[in-house]
Formats: C-alpha cells, sequence, structure tokens
C-alpha cells in the first residue's frame, strides 16, 4: 500500500494537459458542427434553385401541354405529369395488394423457416438497383410483347414498390397487440376475418404511412422507365405504347443544350419534387409523430431510403 | 430554496476541523421538482460516511453531484456549493475535468469497458493524463488492484478481456480503475448491491481498508453494511438530510422519530 | 356473419386456408421474381459469355459497330467501384460527424436536424443530377477543380486531368451527399445503443466528450458503423441518374480515369446510356445485360455484408456485464 508521497508522485506525472484536452475538444465540437452544414447546404441550395428556376416555367400551358418541338421553348410537360400518375398509380395497383399480403403473411403465418427467408430475400430483394429491376420488365415485357409499355413500366415500379409495403406492412401489423387477435378468436371468428377486419384496422395508420411513402419513392425514380415506358411527347393512347413521365423528361431535357430546355427542365423538377415533398411532409405532420408510424420510418431508414 | 427541516446533528461543532469535502445547501431539481432539498454536509479525511434512506429519498442524487455527474442530465439543476480543500467544484470558473479526478466513482453496476483488457480498464484514466511510460503504468496497475483485492485473482493474466471476470471481481476491477487516477475522495453508489455476500464481503473489506488514505462516501441501502463499514452516516428522506452523525449513535441510539422508524425496519 | 360463423367441416373450400394460400403465394412471389430475374439475365447476356467468356469482366473494349463488335465491363466496373469508395470516403465521415451531433445535442436541435438530414433522402436522383448539372458543376468547377489543377496538376497525378465539370470528382461528390442520410441514420442507432453506465464510467475519469467517444462509444459501436459505411457503400454502387448526369460518359479505355477529372462510366450509367440504343441482335444487348448481371452480383455481395454487420450490432449488444 503506498504511502501518501508515492501518490503525490503519481498526481505530478499526470500531464498539465487538461487545457490542451479542452482545446481539442472544441475543435471536434467545431468540425462536428461544419459536417452538419455541410449536409444541410445541399439540401437548402437544391431545395432553393429548383424553387427560383422552376417556378418561371410553369403556367397553366406548361402544367397542360404537350411539347413543343425541340429547342423552341413552348409547350409543356402535360403528357410527362399524366404519365407519372398513371404509371405511379398502376404500380400501385399491382404493388399494394402482393406487400400487403406478402405483408400478412410475414406476421401473421410467418413463424416458419419459409417466412423467415421471405423475410431475408425481401430485404435482399429491396437492395437490387433499380435500374436492374427494369431490365428485367424490358425482359418479360417488353420484348416478349414486341413494343415499349405502360403496363412494363408499373410492372418495373411495382417491383420496387411491393417488398417496402410488405415490410412495413408486417412491421405495422406486428405492432397491434396479440390480445386483439385473441380476443377475436375467443369471439369465434376465423382468421382471416380477424386478420382482414380487426388486425388491418388498428394498423391502417402505420399501413397507409408505409404505402404513401413508398409511392413517393417510386415517383421519383428514372432508370427503370427508361427501358420500359421510353419516353413519348403524347398523352397516354393506350397501354400498349410508350408513355413520358417526369423524371425521364427531366432526363431527356437535361440533354438539350437549349436554355429553353433547361428551363422547362427545373420547371419539371419544382412540379416532381413538390409531388414528393408534399406526400413525405404531409405525412409528417399527420401521422408520423406518432409511435407507430415512427416505428415504419424507422425500419425504412435503415432498410429503404436509397433512389435510383 | 430552503428546506423546513433541519438537519439533526451533533458533527463537526469545530469548525477548525479539516474536511477534505464540504457540500454546503446543497438544492438539486429535475425541472421545478426538487429533488434534494439545502443539504449540508462535512466529510472528514480518512473516513467513510455513508448516506441511508429509502428509495427515492435523493442519496444517489446527491452523491452523484459531488463529482458533478449532473451536467450530464439534460433538466439538472444544482445550486449551492461543493468544496473540496475549499476550492467549489461549481464555480463558473472550474471545469469539471480538473476535479474529477479528484473525485473517483464506483457505479451500483459493475461497467468496466468491455473492449479492453483488464489492464487497459485500470490505465483508462491514466492514459487520458498523459501518462505512457510503461513502468509507472504498470506499478499503478499492481498498486491499486492490490488495494481493490483484485491483484492475486487477475496477477498472471492482465490481458485478459474485462468482460470475462465474474461481476464481483468486474466491480473490484472498477474500483482499481478509480482508483488509478489518485483520487483523494471516492465516490461509491451502492457498489455491492448486484453482487453476492462473498463478493460483498470483500467489497466491504476494500473500503474498510481503502478508508486508511481515502475519503470514502458510500450510498446503501443496507443498513448493516452502513454499519460494519461507515464512521458517519447521514439518514435522507424525500430529499432531505434529516440526521447526521457517528454511525454507532446514529443507529443505537437516533435522535429522530423518523431515523428510528426508518432503522428499525418500519419502512423500506 | 353467418358465413362467418359456420363450423369449418361443412365448407367445401375453407376461407382460412384460401386466405392463408393466396398470402403465402404473395409472399413467396419475391422468391419467384428473384429467380425469374437472375434466370433472366443470365440467359439473355449468354451470348456474350459465350463470346468472351469471363475475360468479358476484365475487357476494356467497347464496340458497337456492325462487324467489329466487342465488349468489355472493366471500365464500368472500376468506375463503379471508385466513384462509390471516393463516395464512402466523403460520405462515412461527414455522416458520423452528424450522427455524433444529433445524438448528442439536446431534442430540441437534434429532431428538426435529423429531419432535415432525412429529407435529403426524399429527394430524388435525377433532382439531384439535375442540381448537380446546372448549379454544383460550375461552382465545383470553378472553386476547387481548377484551382486544384492548377496548383498540383504537375505533381500529384489526381489532380493532372483537365478539370471539365463532369467527371469522377463530382460524381462522387453527389454520391457522397445521397448516401448521407442512409449512414448517418444508421449510425445514429448504433450509437443509441451504448448504455448510459459506460458514458458515466469515462466522464467520472475525467474525459471530455470527444475523449468519451474515443473511449466507449466508438470502441462499443465499431462493427455497426462499419457496417452503416457499407450499407452507404451498397446505395453508391446501385446508383445510376444523378452518377449518369455527371460522370461525363466516357466509353471503353477512356473509362478508366487516370486522374480525378477524367470523366468515366459506371455499370449503372453504361446501362442508361445504351441501353434503348442497343439492337437485340448483335452482341451490344447482352453485354449490357451483363453488365448487369456483374452490377447485380457485386451490390448483393455488398448489401448482404452490410447486413450482417448492423444486425449482429443491433441485436448483440445486451450489455457487458456478465453477473
Amino acid at each position: 500500500m503506498s504511502s501518501l508521497e508515492k501518490r503525490q508522485e503519481y498526481r505530478a506525472l499526470f500531464k498539465q494537459n487538461v487545457q490542451k484536452r479542452l482545446i481539442v475538444d472544441k475543435i471536434v465540437r467545431i468540425i462536428i458542427i461544419s459536417c452538419v452544414i455541410t449536409a444541410i447546404i445541399p439540401l437548402g441550395s437544391i431545395l432553393v434553385e429548383v424553387f427560383k428556376n422552376g417556378i418561371a416555367a410553369i403556367s397553366i400551358e406548361f402544367l397542360t401541354e404537350i411539347p413543343g418541338s425541340v429547342g423552341s421553348g413552348t409547350g409543356g410537360v402535360g403528357p410527362a405529369i399524366q404519365g407519372t400518375l398513371i404509371v405511379v398509380g398502376l404500380a400501385s395497383l399491382i404493388g399494394v395488394p402482393i406487400g400487403v399480403m406478402s405483408g400478412i403473411f410475414l406476421s401473421e403465418y410467418g413463424d416458419n423457416r419459409l417466412a423467415r427467408s421471405v423475410r431475408f430475400f425481401n430485404d435482399v430483394f429491396m437492395e437490387f438497383p433499380s435500374i436492374v429491376l427494369g431490365i428485367f420488365a424490358f425482359l418479360v415485357i417488353v420484348l416478349v410483347l414486341g413494343h415499349f409499355s405502360v403496363w412494363a413500366g408499373a410492372f418495373a415500379l411495382s417491383l420496387i414498390m411491393f417488398p417496402i409495403v410488405a415490410r412495413t406492412t408486417e412491421e405495422s401489423l406486428k405492432m397491434v397487440p396479440i390480445t386483439y387477435r385473441e380476443a377475436g378468436t375467443a369471439l369465434g371468428l376465423r382468421k382471416w376475418v380477424i386478420t382482414m377486419r380487426i388486425v388491418i384496422a388498428a394498423a391502417k395508420e402505420g399501413m397507409v404511412t408505409g404505402i404513401m411513402l413508398s409511392v413517393a419513392r417510386i415517383g421519383g425514380e428514372t432508370a427503370p422507365l427508361i427501358m420500359t415506358i421510353l419516353g413519348s411527347s403524347l398523352f397516354f393512347a393506350n397501354m400498349n405504347t410508350p408513355m413520358d413521365a417526369l423524371p425521364l423528361r427531366i432526363w431527356r431535357l437535361s440533354m438539350l443544350p437549349y436554355e429553353s430546355a433547361q428551363l422547362q427542365g427545373w420547371g419539371a423538377a419544382l412540379v416532381l419534387i413538390f409531388i414528393i415533398l408534399g406526400i413525405n411532409l404531409g405525412l409528417r405532420a399527420l401521422v408520423l409523430h406518432k409511435k407507430e408510424t415512427m416505428q415504419i420510418l424507422k425500419t425504412l431508414k435503415e432498410k429503404v431510403g436509397g433512389k435510383n | 430554496m430552503t428546506s423546513e427541516t433541519q438537519t439533526t446533528s451533533d458533527l463537526f461543532e469545530n469548525d477548525s476541523e479539516k474536511f477534505k469535502m464540504i457540500a454546503e445547501d446543497v438544492t438539486i431539481s429535475y425541472g421545478d421538482v426538487p429533488a434534494v432539498k439545502n443539504v449540508n454536509m462535512k466529510f472528514k479525511e480518512k473516513s467513510v460516511t455513508a448516506l441511508i434512506g429509502p428509495s427515492g429519498c435523493g442519496k444517489t442524487t446527491f452523491l452523484r453531484c459531488l463529482n458533478r455527474m449532473h451536467d450530464m442530465t439534460k433538466n439538472a439543476k444544482v445550486e449551492g456549493k461543493v468544496m473540496i480543500d475549499g476550492i467549489d467544484l461549481y464555480s463558473k470558473e472550474i471545469d469539471p475535468i480538473y476535479h474529477r479526478r479528484k473525485v473517483g466513482m464506483v457505479f451500483q453496476k459493475p461497467n468496466p469497458f468491455p473492449t479492453m483488457s483488464i489492464f487497459d480498464n485500470v490505465t483508462a484514466g491514466l492514459r487520458l493524463n498523459g501518462v505512457k511510460d510503461k513502468r509507472i503504468l504498470n506499478e499503478i496497475v499492481e498498486d491499486t488492484l492490490k488495494m481493490a483485492y483484485l491483484w492475486d485473482e487477475v496477477k498472471n493474466d492482465l490481458k485478459k478481456p474485462a468482460v470475462e471476470l465474474s461481476g464481483g471481481q468486474q466491480q473490484r476491477l472498477c474500483i482499481a480503475r478509480a482508483l488509478a487516477i489518485q483520487p483523494e475522495v471516492l465516490l461509491m453508489d451502492e457498489p455491492a448491491s448486484a453482487l453476492d455476500p462473498i463478493a460483498t464481503q470483500k467489497i466491504e473489506e476494500t473500503i474498510t481498508e481503502l478508508k486508511k488514505e481515502f475519503t470514502i462516501i458510500i450510498v446503501t441501502h443496507n443498513m448493516q453494511q452502513a454499519v460494519r463499514v461507515s464512521d458517519y452516516t447521514g439518514f435522507m428522506y424525500l430529499g432531505d438530510l434529516i440526521e447526521f452523525r457517528h454511525t454507532k449513535k446514529l443507529f443505537t441510539d437516533p435522535k429522530n422519530d423518523l431515523t428510528a422508524k426508518y432503522v428499525q425496519g418500519q419502512f423500506g | 356473419m353467418k358465413k362467418v360463423f359456420s363450423k369449418k367441416n361443412d365448407r367445401k373450400f375453407d376461407p382460412d386456408k384460401i386466405f392463408k394460400m393466396g398470402a403465402t403465394l404473395a409472399g413467396c412471389f419475391v422468391l419467384v421474381v428473384i429467380v425469374l430475374l437472375v434466370f433472366q439475365l443470365i440467359t439473355q447476356s449468354y451470348p456474350i459469355w459465350e463470346e468472351n467468356g469471363l475475360s468479358f469482366i476484365i475487357g476494356t473494349d467497347w464496340n458497337a459497330a456492325d462487324g467489329r463488335e466487342s465488349f468489355g465491363a472493366l471500365p464500368y466496373i472500376v468506375g463503379t467501384l471508385v466513384t462509390s469508395a471516393l463516395a464512402m470516403a466523403i460520405g462515412v465521415p461527414l455522416s458520423i460527424g452528424i450522427a455524433m451531433f444529433i445524438s448528442d445535442a439536446p431534442k430540441k436541435i437534434g429532431a428538426p436536424l435529423g429531419f432535415l438530414v432525412e429529407l435529403l433522402a426524399a429527394v430524388p436522383s435525377i433532382i439531384y443530377g439535375l442540381w448537380g448539372l446546372y448549379v454544383f458543376r460550375e461552382f465545383f468547377m470553378n472553386s476547387v477543380e481548377k484551382p486544384l489543377h492548377n496548383t498540383f496538376g504537375d505533381s500529384i497525378w489526381l489532380f493532372s486531368g483537365t478539370p471539365f465539370g463532369l467527371d469522377i470528382f463530382t460524381a462522387s461528390i453527389i454520391l457522397a451527399i445521397m448516401i448521407i442520410p442512409t449512414v448517418s441514420s444508421v449510425a445514429r442507432e448504433v450509437m443509441k445503443t451504448v448504455p448510459q453506465q459506460q458514458k458515466e464510467a469515462a466522464y467520472m475519469l475525467g474525459a471530455t466528450k470527444w475523449e468519451m467517444f474515443k473511449l466507449v462509444i466508438f470502441p462499443y459501436s465499431k462493427t455497426g458503423l462499419i457496417g452503416a459505411s457499407i450499407l452507404g457503400l451498397g446505395r453508391a454502387v446501385g446508383e445510376t441518374m444523378a452518377v449518369t448526369m455527371l460522370i461525363g460518359n466516357a466509353t471503353g479505355l477512356n473509362a478508366i480515369p487516370g486522374s480525378l477529372f477524367d470523366p468515366s462510366q459506371t455499370m449503372s450509367s453504361i446501362i442508361a446510356n445504351e441501353f434503348v440504343e442497343a439492337s437485340p441482335a448483335g452482341l451490344h444487348l447482352p453485354a449490357l445485360i451483363g453488365v448487369a448481371l456483374v452490377l447485380l452480383g457485386i451490390a448483393m455481395v455488398i448489401n448482404v455484408i452490410a447486413h450482417l454487420l448492423v444486425t449482429r450490432m443491433l441485436k448483440v449488444k445486451e450489455g457487458a456485464v456478465n453477473t
């Protein structure tokens, strides 16, 4: 056991470094704040620039007419807006039912080997680059039918959509306490009735959140549309022809050297971001502050969030 | 805010006595709710002071303000003074780092750093303070592990990961880790409550030895432990310091009704 | 009501069984799609594998002219890996810094900041590309690339190319911004798992906040942080539009960058650029599909590794004490 002197001796060895350590701490604090600023600046810049440059292009004509001749600066992105709505709507018609039923499978019938591998591969599939999904749609629909079509585009987008909906549906359903199901069983109800009427009713908010977020996600997708709906300058005619969509139109416009094309690109971008951020912010304001739906967001953050 | 309750105490009447640590009018509140009201305590060098009282009485809250742990708590407000060797820890000029070195702490559940070996755990604080000399580090490791009654059990395998030790051993490691930075005061928050009786006994032996050199303040809910181990005892209830006297006297002849009820086991 | 309550035995077909079958089929849909997709990619790219074998992966030709067709995927593999690695090198430190800030800040500041960072994830890739093309490129070329080239162009090979704004560097920076939301939010989750008592132990020893991070948080969450970074890498690898618009679109040997300021091409960008024009007769289309197959393979390997690391961290860390 050391004596008091030994202790003093040890203490003397402590470097008089507290000042330095506090300075290092302050420097780290500054670095970290600059990291945050560095991330916020692009976001601010994007929103500002899209709004600033795009607003000049917006007019009734712009929102409803077909594009004028290349470089003329006339016409608008009417077909693109229509196309986005159609192809996203159709994709939802395909993706949502499959996704919801898949989520029900994972949650209500999910305690077996098959479900575990479905869950795993569902997560894996979510990470497939979306351009690869577009190629798949091209190979099984466009090549087979012999032409670019809205079917192919909707199918490709639905492939992006359904795994997300499956996951968020599963999470929402899992959050419904088991007592709900037990009560239903005690009443003598069949399992499918319990699931569809009771459990889903309770999980409604989370499920809708997941669906809306995935709609916002596919609305912005470009790559899978390139080789499926191809793009067009005309309004929707029928399901078996090429179609335009906002992200595609923006891309094609960006490849043109004309200033008028640039302006129209900004305008289309403004419309697109308006729709997408509108869905996101709207969801947040209405629903996402609740505990149940926060869980959905947490899942999505980890698993999704990429846009290809 | 002032408390209505007056502490019953017959200690330290003579103010010329030297105290290692003095807590003066300490009031700690979380938001608007006061958890500790106007506590005045003096801690003599090389002594053990126990803080007892029912759950929620504020004893742990008070203990943690002695090394400014409440800086980390979002809503906490500390008023009053805590002085070590005459210097107020809470004065604006003092950065807590200087003085946290003087006051070590051992927590309720053993919490060695899981990614480090026994050796690295003990030397963690030393390395922060710039001590690099291998010889010195080895010396201090041996010294503190001996003080914590752990040396014989681990001396052959200091590189072993700390998490492979048993609970009691981990707690003694935490004591050694706290001792390694050469503190003058050691705070212990129910250090044996998560341990089995044999490990508890070892800890108590350690405390009895350590008080020859350090000033120790220990929070405990185990009254027998307080009797075995401490020289002075303070009884707290609902944030007030009710009675603060020599341990033997407080337990055999409590002056305050509440104290009497508590030590007789009439409430938990 | 009556239908709902009737006994199971007198039904010819059991609605519960049908429902369960439907749900199971829906669940298996993903399995079918994966199998079909991989099958399609392999069979439709078969001509190029037949022609070149595995040397397709290391070939650097890219010639679609009739009669002289020759394709090699290497430049695009390099482009993808280089841009993604650079994006990681820039984006991960930023993300971890952001995660550190938000995890430590009071809720009033942390929550809105976290929200803003997440908003970065909601912006579609095409708009990142548009902004990059019309806004960022000019700024970056003039404020960063040109000065670097003028000062160090002769001495450091990284800066030797002539800056044009549409190159590996610009594309990587945009990619870095795009992976920040993912990496920082996973990093934040991972850092949250560090038990409070560990942090208190560090403070007790007199550590500053930064020292506490170094002593406790980083060692404890190391696995998860690496997983988060690799997750970001996986995101970057699959990115298409923003990269396509900013990378300069070189092909063949020219696509292998000699400096940060050289144009290049990634696996996803070459597909985006050329897929629609490629004729199915001949090797061009199979070559692009072959590139897609390689892209899928790389993306999957990276993502599986990332998920293993992150889930291991989030599930297992129950605390260090084995009392």
